[in-house]
């Protein structure tokens, strides 16, 4: 029998991201906290909405944008859905066919995962296809309302690449990527680990570049949590976010890696080897056979705020929702994204352990060129650096005029 | 007046659960039913078949490809939501308890589609349910083969008559508040170890 003050039951996809709540689990820090802690593997975020929404589910793994399009009506069925904890930052890379490096690197895409010199290697490689009346590049994400989406989007446009017009974006479940990608059906993918090293363990692909420089330190999955259930159950959200967080320290150890890949690795959670989660964990990315190269905060679970719920993130996903016609701009949209994210929560759960919580519940993202101490309450923090490749800074309070300047760039 | 009929278009892998909606439907008087076991190309399928009512099973890991799909006009002529009617939650509970999704375009009346809704459940129900008394029968029938060897492991270790290799085991299981199968495997896998089995 078990003596739990709490039963909660958490959805996820099979991520190496979801670590922090497996942890949770597998290292008794649920337990710690009087938790029976059940996951429940899932094979879509459709099903994860919408297990949450009919109250199978009381929390979950979620892409961190998200929330924000349940909150919005974007998605069929949807509960109210807060974000009172992220689950790190980083972890995701874009993986491209070995015929489409090929190409790229005869346009000078360097090996060094620099979105720039990839991003203009491929703008000159969708032109040259564009002129000999090819089709248009096939490029996978996991879901319209993903970090994965507006990351890739993101880059291309800056790159000078029009997401919509110069190559086809589709949607692809994270573990059928690496093989769609060796049988032709995709010419690269955005997602997260370790599903770009399976192409590259695999042979399919090569990692062209990473989310970890594209966005440095930007947010990519957080708990989400259905609204009626932790309205009613403060004490076990609480609770939960106490575990994550102690699970989110532990994942950060690198001494704690070896035995993290091993878990993720069994049937129940990933089920690929565990050989397959260490590049993500250690930033020594493989990046094709035999080709190492070092991603500083390439998935980060605990330093620098990673598990904070910014509300500068969910605004800027908000942003990303408007520039690419998911939702319409106005004063209560962005209102409802805001409030989507809830640092209120976090700090209500973590300021009795005394952890480095952030004095402001926003940030300019893209500001911080160094690791910058900042003000906190608790343990001290340092945040950053956090820049946008393009050198451009998202400023929350200047959201009508960023949302502006994105609508007028023509690619 | 009569209305023109409703096309359905089921989106299964597994074909038998597939034909066993489709008897329903048609039992219910629906003639425009496609099933679709395979998403790939389902864009162009979706298209021809102009669908009115999707039923799809959870466990297809492309639903995130195929709601996509839905929202995007150049596949889908009509906007197609979620269900009928988001307010009727213990329909969408049942429906997601079954393991089955539907979509909906916009505009169709409930009381058309809600039938259509029920009679998927149900049917979907009732596949889980024979999905486990088949996988019981197949586990009752492994139990008794692994209680007749270990029977004849014990008669040929022991010396003793059938029935009383049976009784053994019975009590053992008994005293052990475990099933008899169970002390049955325990009985083989140590024989198989030592080298001695029957």
């Amino acid at each position: 029998m078990s003596d739990a003050r709490f039963e909660i039951s958490a959805g996820f996809l099979p991520l190496l991201d979801s670590a922090l709540l497996v942890m949770a689990r597998e290292k008794g820090f649920a337990a710690a906290e009087g938790i029976d802690l059940t996951l429940v593997r899932e094979t879509s975020w459709a099903n994860i909405r919408d297990r949450l929404a009919v109250g199978h589910f009381q929390v979950a793994h979620m892409l961190a944008p998200m929330p924000i399009a349940c909150n919005l009506g974007l998605t069929p069925l949807a509960a109210t859905t807060v974000v009172p904890m992220a689950l790190g930052l980083g972890g995701n890379a874009v993986t491209v066919s070995n015929a489409l490096w090929h190409d790229m690197a005869a346009h000078g895409a360097s090996d060094d995962l620099s979105p720039r010199a990839t991003g203009d290697a491929l703008r000159a490689v969708v032109a040259e296809r564009a002129l000999g009346h090819a089709s248009p590049l096939r490029l996978g994400v996991v879901h319209p309302h993903s970090g994965h989406n507006y990351e890739l989007r993101y880059w291309l446009a800056a790159c000078g690449i029009d997401p919509d017009r110069d190559v086809e974006i589709v949607i692809l479940p994270p573990p059928l990527m690496a093989d769609a990608l060796g049988s032709g059906s995709l010419d690269g993918y955005c997602a997260g680990e370790p599903w770009n090293t399976a192409a590259v363990m695999l042979g399919h692909g090569r990692i062209a570049t990473v989310k970890a420089k594209i966005w440095r330190s930007s947010p990519e999955k957080v708990l989400g949590a259905d609204a009626r259930w932790s309205d009613a159950n403060p004490e076990a959200l609480s609770a939960l976010l106490r575990a994550i967080h102690h699970a989110a320290h532990w994942c950060a150890v690198p001494g704690n890696h070896t035995e993290l890949a091993g878990i993720m690795a069994a049937p129940t959670y990933v089920g690929r080897p565990a050989e397959w989660m260490l590049p993500a964990l250690s930033g020594h990315l493989g990046t094709v056979e035999n080709s190492l190269v070092d991603v500083e905060d390439f998935f980060v679970p605990q330093a620098k705020a990673a598990t904070f719920p910014w509300k500068s993130h969910a605004l800027w996903f908000y942003s990303q929702m408007v520039r690419w016609g998911q939702a319409g701009h106005s004063p209560n949209n962005a209102s409802i994204a805001r409030e989507t994210y809830r640092p209120d929560l976090y700090r209500t759960a973590l300021k009795p352990l005394g952890a480095a919580l952030p004095g402001a519940n926003a940030k300019v993202e893209g500001a911080l060129a160094a690791p910058t101490p900042v003000g906190s309450a608790g343990a001290s923090l340092v945040l950053g650096p956090d820049g946008f490749f393009d050198g451009s800074l998202f400023d929350p309070d200047e959201l009508d005029g960023y949302i502006a300047s994105q609508r007028s760039a023509t690619v | 007046m009569k209305t023109a009929a409703l096309s359905v278009l089921v989106i299964d892998e597994n074909r038998i659960r597939a034909s066993i909606i489709e008897a329903g439907l048609r039992e219910a008087g629906h003639d425009h039913v496609t099933l679709v076991h395979d998403v790939a190309g389902i864009g162009r399928r979706i298209a021809e078949i102009n669908p009115d009512v999707i039923v799809i099973d959870l466990e297809n890991p492309n639903r995130d490809m195929l709601e996509n799909m839905f929202q995007l006009s150049r596949a889908v002529k009509r906007p197609i939501a979620m269900f009928v009617d988001r307010s009727d939650s213990a329909s969408i509970e049942a429906a997601v308890d079954a393991g089955v999704s539907a979509y909906v375009v916009d505009g169709l009346k409930r009381e058309r589609v809600k039938p259509i809704l029920d009679m998927a459940v149900s049917r979907f129900n009732a596949f889980s349910r024979l999905a486990r008394e088949l996988e019981e029968a197949r586990s009752e029938l492994e139990d008794r083969k692994v209680v007749d060897r270990a029977k004849g492991i014990l008669m040929k270790s022991r010396g003793i008559s059938e029935a009383e290799a049976y009784a053994l085991m019975r009590k053992a299981a008994m005293n052990q508040n475990r099933k008899l199968s169970e002390i049955a495997q325990s009985l083989v896998t140590a024989a198989g170890l030592l080298g001695d089995d029957a």
